[in-house]
C-alpha cells in the first residue's frame, strides 16, 4: 500500500523544501523502509492473504492470523524449500 | 525494431485488455522511444559511469604501483554491474526473452494468496537474494586470493555479467512461463526421460556433496574453539525459541522476533568471549573437529525432521536479517576504511599450480574455486520453483533475476577485498592444510617464509598476536575460507566501530554469520534432498511419494544425512588437508549443475526458434563446460598427485603395498590407507559428476539440433492468460511507468483488482 505512494513522494524535485516538507519526507522515506523491511522479512504474508481473500471473496471465512502461520509453516514441511549455499 | 513484437502478436486475442481497465503494460513504442531517448543528463550519467568504471579497472589491472586501494574494486564492480544491467540484459530482454506485460505470471492466474501470491518487485528482489545468496560467494574468493587480485575480481565480474546473472534470468523467465515448475521437471519436459532422469540424478548427488562440503566450512572454523562452539550452539535454542515464540506467542510478528533473536545472538557472541576466559568453559566448548562433525551429522538429522516452524523458519529468519545487516554493514565499512591492498595482481601460483591453498592452475581451478558470486548452478534451483511464484510482471523478471545475481556477485567482490586486505604471511598460515604447517605457530612460520613469497616475511608474533586479537588460540591452518574471511571482516569492522579490542567479537560475528548461512543450508538441503529421494524411490515404492509418511520421511532423510555425513568426516579425518583437497569437487559439481541449468535454458531457446541470439545462453555454457569438463578430467586423470585423485590414489598404494610406513603427508599406515580410501570415493564422484553432465549437455544439444532442423520445436508454456493489474519493471519507475500508476491508483477502488504482496 505504502509502495504505490512511492512515486508521488518524488514529485516535488528540484524547488527547495520547508522544514517541515524535509520531515515528512523523510518520515516516508523511513516508512517506506520499514515497510519493505518488513516485506523482505515476510511480515507481510497475512496480509497479503487477507487481501486475496477479500478480492477473491473466496467461499466462508478466512483463516486467523494464528491459522495462517501453522498452515504456512506446514505447508513448508510438505514443500521444503532450498536455501543456497 | 519492429520484429521483436513478433513472439506476442501471435496470442494478441487472448491478450486483449479489459476495456474497464487502464492499460495493465506501457505501449511498447512508448518504452522504445522512452528507452532510446538520450537526454544530456542521461548520456553524462552513463559517461560518467563508464569513465569511473574505466579509470577503476585502469587502477586495477594496469597501474601496479606497491598497494592498490579497495575502493577501486568497489568502483570496477558497481559500474561495470549498472552498464552491463541497463545494456545486456536489455539486449538479453528485447532479443530472446520478449517478456509481455500483457500477459499474466503464475502469480496471478494462479493466486492463492499463499504460495502463489504477486509480490512487490523490491520485496521479491530481497527475498530472492536472501535465498540466493549464502556462504559460497564469502568461501570461493577467499581461497582463490591465493592467484592474486586480479584473476578473481575479473572472472567474478565478466562471469557474473555474462554466465551467472544470465543463467539465473533466463531459469527464473522459463519457469515463470511454466507455472513455476522446477529444474527438474523442466529438464525432463525439454530433454526427455534420459536426459531429464541425469539431470535429476545429478542434481541429488551434487546437493549431497555441497552440502558436505558446507558443513566442512564450519566444522574447520569451529574445530579446537571454545568461543566459536559456545556461540554458534547457543543458536538453536535460541532458534527454538523464537519458534515457539511465532508458534504460540505473538504469530506473525516476525520483525519482532527477529530483532529479538538478533539480540540474544549478540548476547551469545559476548558471552562465549566471557566462556573463553573461564576454565570450565574451556574444557566443555573446547571440541576436537570429529567431534563438532558428529555434532553437526546429528544436529543435521533431527534438524530436517523436526517440523518446520520450531527450527527451520524462526533460524531462516534471524539468517535473512543478518545476511543483509551485514552486507550492507560490510559495503558501508569498505567504503569507510578503504584499505589498502598489498597482493600482487598476478601470483605464480596462477601459472605453476602449486599453491598451497587449492592446488591446480588458473585454468581451469579458478573458474571452479570460485563458483558462487559468478556462477552457480544451485541458483537455477531457487529461480525455478519459489521466486517465480510471486512475480508480479513478466518485466520484472531482468531486475529480479538478472540484478539479484549481481548483488550476489559484489558480495563475492566484497568477500575477496576483506581476504585481501589481510597480511599475505597471516592469510597462508590460515589457508595451508595442517599437513604443510604442522598446526604449529613454528611450523607455519617455515612454511610459510619457505614459499618464497616477495614481500612476505611472517613472524611467530605476528601469528600470535594475530590468534589473541581474534579471541582465538591459534590461527595456524585454520583452513576452509570462513575464518580468513572472518580475519578480514574483523580488520575492517575494527576500523569503523570499537577499535582494535573489538577485534575479537568481530571476528566471531563474522563466523556467526557464516556458521547461521551454512547451517540453514544444510538443513534445508537435506529437506529438499529427501523430497527428491523420496520422488524418486516413489517410482519403485508408491509408498514413498507420500511425503507425510513419517518411516518413509525417516529412512529417506537418514540416507541423505549419511550420504554426505560420510563425505564431511572423510574430509576431516583427510590426512591431506580436507577442504583443500575437498573444495574443487564442490565448485565442479556446481559449475556442472549450472551446465545443466544452461543446457535446458538453449533447449527451450531452440524450441522457441530463437537461432539468431542461441549464443547468449550457448556461450556460457560452452564456457561452462569446457571448465568443468576439463577440471573433471585433471581432476581424474591428471598425473601430478597433487591435483589427480587417481594419481593421489595410486601413489599412496604403491607405497602401502611396497610395505612403508609413511608416505608424504600421512604419518602412519591408517593414514595412508584413509587417502587411498578417500581419494578412491573423491575419483570415483568426479567420474559419476562428469558422466552424468555430459549426458545432460548432450541430449540438450540434440534437443537444440533437432529443434534447428525442424525450425523450432514444441513449447511447454502455460497458455496465456490476460493481466489485469499494473506494476513498473525496474526498481525505479519510468515517466511512462509513473503513468499508468496514476491511471490505476485514480480508479475507483471497488474496480481495481488490488495487487497483493503490501
Amino acid at each position: 500500500m505504502v509502495g504505490a505512494g512511492a512515486g508521488q513522494a518524488a514529485g516535488a524535485d528540484g524547488a527547495l523544501m520547508t522544514v517541515p516538507q524535509v520531515l515528512s519526507r523523510a518520515r516516508d522515506t523511513a516508512r517506506e523502509l520499514a515497510w519493505l523491511f518488513k516485506g523482505v522479512m515476510g511480515e507481510n504474508a497475512y496480509q497479503a492473504y487477507l487481501d486475496h481473500h477479500e478480492r477473491t471473496h473466496a467461499g466462508g471465512l478466512p483463516m486467523t492470523e494464528r491459522e495462517f502461520w501453522r498452515d504456512k509453516t506446514d505447508r513448508q514441511d510438505a514443500n521444503p524449500e532450498g536455501r543456497c549455499c | 525494431m519492429s520484429k521483436k513484437q513478433n513472439g506476442s502478436h501471435r496470442h494478441a486475442d487472448v491478450l486483449a485488455t479489459d476495456p474497464d481497465l487502464p492499460p495493465v503494460a506501457v505501449d511498447p513504442q512508448q518504452a522504445e522511444a522512452e528507452d532510446r531517448r538520450w537526454t544530456p543528463a542521461k548520456i553524462a550519467l552513463w559517461v560518467g559511469i563508464a569513465l569511473l568504471g574505466g579509470i577503476a579497472w585502469v587502477m586495477l589491472a594496469i597501474v601496479r604501483g606497491e598497494t592498490v586501494n579497495a575502493i577501486w574494486f568497489v568502483f570496477a564492480a558497481v559500474c561495470t554491474y549498472l552498464i552491463a544491467y541497463r545494456f545486456y540484459s536489455k539486449f538479453i530482454e528485447r532479443n530472446l526473452l520478449k517478456p509481455d506485460d500483457r500477459r499474466a505470471t503464475p502469480a496471478e492466474y494462479k493466486a492463492d494468496g499463499k504460495d502463489y501470491a504477486a509480490t512487490d518487485r523490491r520485496v521479491l528482489y530481497g527475498h530472492h537474494f536472501a535465498a540466493i545468496a549464502g556462504a559460497g560467494p564469502l568461501v570461493g574468493p577467499v581461497l582463490a586470493a591465493q592467484m592474486g587480485y586480479l584473476p578473481g575480481t575479473l572472472w567474478i565480474i565478466i562471469g557474473v555479467i555474462f554466465a551467472g546473472a544470465v543463467q539465473d534470468y533466463l531459469v527464473m523467465f522459463f519457469s515463470m512461463r511454466r507455472g513455476g515448475r522446477s529444474l527438474g521437471q523442466m529438464a525432463r519436459e525439454e530433454l526427455g526421460v534420459i536426459g531429464g532422469t541425469a539431470a535429476l540424478i545429478a542434481t541429488l548427488t551434487i546437493m549431497i556433496i555441497i552440502v558436505a562440503i558446507l558443513a566442512l566450512v564450519v566444522v574447520n572454523a569451529l574445530g579446537e574453539s571454545p568461543w566459536g562452539v559456545f556461540s554458534v550452539s547457543m543458536t538453536i535454542p535460541i532458534a527454538l525459541f523464537m519458534g515457539v515464540y511465532l508458534r504460540y506467542l505473538r504469530p506473525g510478528k516476525v520483525t519482532e522476533v527477529s530483532l529479538i533473536g538478533f539480540a540474544l545472538l549478540l548476547l551469545a557472541i559476548v558471552g562465549g568471549g566471557w566462556i573463553s576466559e573461564t576454565a570450565w568453559g574451556v574444557e566443555i566448548f573446547t571440541l576436537d573437529r570429529i567431534t563438532i562433525a558428529w555434532g553437526i551429522i546429528i544436529y543435521g538429522f533431527i534438524a530436517a525432521v523436526l517440523p518446520v516452524w520450531l527450527l527451520l523458519a524462526p533460524r531462516d529468519y534471524l539468517s535473512t536479517f543478518m545476511k543483509i545487516g551485514t552486507i550492507i554493514m560490510l559495503a558501508v565499512a569498505i567504503v569507510i576504511t578503504r584499505p589498502e591492498i598489498s597482493v600482487p595482481a598476478i601470483t605464480p601460483y596462477a601459472t605453476s599450480g602449486t599453491g598451497p591453498v587449492v592446488a591446480g592452475t588458473l585454468f581451469p581451478f579458478l573458474f571452479v574455486t570460485i563458483a558462487c558470486g559468478a556462477l552457480s548452478g544451485f541458483h537455477a534451483l531457487i529461480s525455478s520453483g519459489t521466486t517465480p511464484k510471486m512475480i508480479e510482471k513478466e518485466r520484472q523478471t531482468r531486475f529480479i533475476g538478472y540484478g539479484g545475481m549481481l548483488m550476489e556477485s559484489f558480495v563475492a567482490i566484497m568477500a575477496l577485498v576483506a581476504a585481501l586486505s589481510i597480511d599475505r604471511g597471516i592469510y597462508f598460515a590460515m589457508n595451508s592444510s595442517a599437513a604443510a604447517t604442522g598446526g604449529t605457530i613454528e611450523g607455519a612460520v617455515t612454511f610459510v617464509n619457505g614459499l618464497g613469497l616477495t614481500g612476505v616475511n611472517l613472524t611467530q608474533e605476528a601469528l600470535s598476536t594475530m590468534a589473541s586479537n581474534v579471541g582465538e588460540e591459534s590461527i595456524v591452518s585454520r583452513t576452509g575460507g570462513a575464518p580468513t574471511l572472518a580475519v578480514g571482516i574483523a580488520q575492517i569492522m575494527q576500523g569503523v566501530f570499537g577499535g582494535a579490542g573489538m577485534m575479537a567479537f568481530w571476528y566471531h560475528f563474522a563466523i556467526m554469520f557464516e556458521a547461521l548461512f551454512i547451517l540453514t543450508a544444510v538443513d534445508a538441503g537435506t529437506r529438499v534432498a529427501r523430497f527428491m529421494l523420496q520422488d524418486s524411490i516413489g517410482n519403485f515404492v508408491p509408498r514413498f511419494r507420500d511425503t507425510s509418511w513419517r518411516t518413509g520421511a525417516w529412512i529417506c532423510t537418514a540416507i541423505m544425512v549419511a550420504g554426505w555425513g560420510a563425505i564431511l568426516i572423510m574430509g576431516v579425518t583427510d590426512p591431506l588437508g580436507g577442504i583443500n583437497t575437498l573444495f574443487p569437487l564442490f565448485g565442479i559439481a556446481n559449475q556442472l549443475l549450472a551446465a545443466i541449468a544452461l543446457a535446458v535454458c538453449m533447449a527451450i531457446c531452440a524450441k522457441k526458434g530463437l537461432f539468431r541470439f542461441l549464443w547468449i545462453p550457448a556461450v556460457p555454457l560452452a564456457f561452462a563446460s569446457v571448465v568443468t569438463i576439463t577440471a573433471s578430467f585433471l581432476k581424474i586423470f591428471s598425473p601430478v598427485p597433487a591435483i589427480g585423485y587417481w594419481a593421489q590414489h595410486t601413489a599412496f598404494k604403491n607405497a602401502l603395498a611396497a610395505g612403508e610406513e609413511s608416505f608424504g603427508t600421512a604419518r602412519t599406515v591408517a593414514a595412508m590407507e584413509a587417502v587411498v580410501r578417500n581419494t578412491f570415493i573423491q575419483g570415483t564422484l568426479s567420474i559419476f559428476f562428469v558422466v552424468l553432465s555430459i549426458i545432460v549437455i548432450a541430449t540438450a544439444i540434440l534437443a537444440t539440433i533437432r529443434a534447428y532442423r525442424h525450425g523450432g520445436g514444441k513449447e511447454n508454456e502455460d497458455a496465456p492468460v490476460a493481466s489485469r493489474i499494473f506494476a513498473p519493471a525496474g526498481l525505479v519507475a519510468s515517466p511512462a511507468e509513473k503513468e499508468l500508476e496514476a491511471q490505476w491508483s485514480a480508479l475507483e477502488p471497488g474496480k481495481r483488482p488490488a495487487r497483493t504482496g503490501h
